[in-house]
């Protein structure tokens, strides 16, 4: 139809063809980013003996059961009892080593957010906090595990680096991107699978947006599993001759600041589009920036000041107004508001 | 360069009547202390006076020069509001200058309301949020197992601190992990913040409770410096299981008028008291 590769950068090739494809999410290769985290830090431990894994009674859900029978001595299962994980957790960084913190989002980010405020962020330990089932990614298991405020709660924080990748290989490479990263980060993954869109060349860098798509009539910055939407969004949007930005911001903190006004500048219109609520998170943080700096017209994409529900993973997104639609409605709006 | 740094732990072996009379000036730099800064916790300070005086200079393998030294045992004040006893015991051994005791809790101070370990030598563990200072050496015990290191972990909870639900899952994993690198001490002075801990949340019977969750315990004179000196040894011959030393305190220990007064918990003396208190320890008002 009317693709242009040239437009697209650092997507797999046979994704950027398959972006109108109405069964794209279905058709895409797919994975769970928790799992493309479990397979990094096991690479990780082969060569960094400072690299533990402490586990929540979620080592089997995570895949970190595999760095457990490994490495039996390096993986602390400490059953559900998060709040003494997260604090442990920070006691072994005192010593030296590298301890990834895997569990829940929900529990990561407000169970056990005392230990990670005063026992982590605080003194600034060297503690990955490895959360997965971040926003709202567990479709079917409900509202109690959907934790759609993680990223606003842990950019809240001061001193935090928040990053929210967007499939497998950008998630092994934000993987080792912490570990050599001085200081405590917040990684947050995927419970269901999401369409892998990069290989391992992607020029992941914390604090570093990513642009995956040229255009110049309005930007879409998008996260975690958004950014697939965004893609998508922007190719229908292109089928109608407009021609529109797309970046991975998937640090959302530090933000990449000279990036965001650079699509201010040059496309006079931002929209931006996360699976997580719209008070906090990205959208905050670029609405943040632009008021600031260069107020153009800008709309945010994200959880509205609701609950979600059970169901399946992409009927739930849908319904909470986070799919291509509703990116594709609110893109034209901020353009309209251009005029 | 460890040779060295032997040498000068079994420099500070101190003999009882040396710790009773260290512990006597760690009270009197407390009171002085939240005298000077007009606000700070009095009560939990005093009650664990002399078991910190006990660890800090005849326990613990410690080099002050050399505060961040990897193979030195670890002390955390769990109860971290208490800190103006770990402070004064820090500065009396010599980790920082005695001047700086008169800055607590003032702007620009590195000796903050509760403490702070990137910013005060010797603290191993920033405190405070009750109930995480606990995980924190269970996770300092666990690493010091994995990177086969022979150091000692000490913590210090609070019995008010029982009442943190985190406790008990830090006690839980220290059973699992038959954690003997790690003691917790509790000063068990039986009063909180808003008062006798048995009106607020009742949290008897202690020593039964740390027995089901797979602790040793031993009970001990929180005050009597040879229980003190001869528990703190015993428990580094105990091998496969964590120990809990439940030392029974006073809270307010050495100044009449607070002892055992709730009200006592977290406020700063007048002049009139302040001398009284100085006087009581041995000291003068400054």
């Amino acid at each position: 139809m009317t693709i242009h590769p040239s437009r697209y950068h650092h997507l797999l090739p046979e994704v950027v063809q398959m972006l109108d494809a109405p069964d794209f999410f279905t058709r895409a290769k797919s994975i769970a980013t928790r799992f493309s985290y479990a397979e990094a830090v096991l690479e990780l431990a082969e060569h960094n003996p400072r690299i533990v894994v402490l586990d929540a009674d979620v080592s089997k859900s995570i895949n970190t059961n595999k760095f457990a029978d490994k490495y039996p001595d390096r993986e602390f299962n400490f059953g559900i009892a998060e709040q003494n994980m997260m604090a442990a957790a920070a006691g072994m960084a005192t010593t030296g080593l590298i301890p990834f913190a895997s569990l829940y989002a929900v529990f990561a980010s407000m169970r056990a957010l005392d230990q990670v405020r005063n026992s982590i962020h605080y003194p600034h330990l060297n503690v990955k906090i490895a959360a997965s089932h971040s926003g709202i990614t567990p479709g079917p298991d409900g509202v109690t595990h959907q934790a759609q405020e993680d990223l606003s709660i842990m950019r809240s924080l001061a001193t935090s680096t928040v990053i929210a990748t967007a499939d497998g290989p950008s998630t092994k490479l934000a993987t080792y991107a912490a570990a050599d990263w001085d200081g405590p980060v917040y990684l947050s993954f995927t419970r269901d699978p999401v369409p892998v869109l990069f290989d391992m060349n992607y020029p992941f860098q914390i604090g570093k947006m990513v642009t995956l798509r040229d255009g110049a009539d309005a930007t879409i910055i998008a996260n975690r599993d958004i950014v697939a939407h965004a893609l998508v969004a922007a190719e229908k949007l292109a089928q109608e001759g407009l021609d529109i930005r797309v970046i991975d911001c998937h640090t959302v903190k530090p933000l990449d600041v000279d990036v965001i006004l650079q699509a201010a500048r040059e496309t006079g219109a931002i929209v931006t589009a996360e699976n997580n609520i719209i008070f906090g998170g990205l959208g905050s943080a670029i609405a943040e920036t632009l008021v600031e700096n260069y107020p153009i017209p800008m709309q945010r994409i994200g959880v509205q000041d609701t609950f979600a529900e059970s169901g399946p993973y992409l009927q739930v997104i849908d319904k909470y107004g986070l799919t291509s639609p509703h990116i594709i409605k609110a893109v034209r709006q901020v353009i309209a508001r251009k005029k | 360069m460890i040779d060295q740094i032997q040498m000068q732990v079994l420099d500070n072996k101190s003999s009882v009547p040396e710790l009773e009379q260290m512990a006597r000036q760690i009270r009197r730099d407390i009171i002085d202390m939240i005298y000077t800064a007009k606000a700070g916790h009095p009560g939990g300070s005093l009650s664990a006076a002399d078991i910190l005086t006990a660890l800090y200079f005849r326990i613990m393998r410690i080099d002050p020069k050399n505060p961040k030294w990897e193979d030195r045992d670890r002390f955390i004040l769990s109860k971290g509001h208490a800190c103006p006893v770990w402070y004064a015991t820090l500065a009396n051994r010599r980790y920082f200058d005695r001047a700086h005791l008169k800055t607590l809790r003032k702007l620009n101070s590195i000796l903050q309301g509760h403490a702070d370990m990137k910013k005060t030598p010797g603290v191993d563990m920033t405190v405070g949020s009750l109930g995480q200072g606990f995980s924190a050496g269970i996770g300092m015990a666990l690493a010091a197992r994995y990177l086969k290191k022979g150091f000692h972990v000490w913590v210090m909870i609070g019995d008010g601190e029982m009442q943190e639900g985190a406790i008990w899952e830090a006690a839980m994993s220290g059973a699992k992990w038959k954690l003997d690198n790690l003691t917790a001490v509790l000063d068990k002075n039986g009063l909180q913040n808003d008062t006798f801990i048995e009106k607020v949340m009742p949290i008897e019977p202690v020593a039964d409770k740390w027995r089901a969750f797979g602790w040793r315990v031993i009970e001990i004179d929180g005050h009597n410096m040879t229980q003190i000196v001869d528990a703190l040894e015993l428990v580094l011959t105990i091998k496969g299981v964590p120990t809990i030393i439940i030392a029974n305190t006073v809270k307010g220990k050495g100044v009449s008028f607070m002892e055992n007064q709730p009200e006592w918990h977290g406020k700063a003396p007048n002049a009139e008291q302040y001398r009284q208190a100085m006087q009581e320890l041995g000291g003068v008002a400054q």
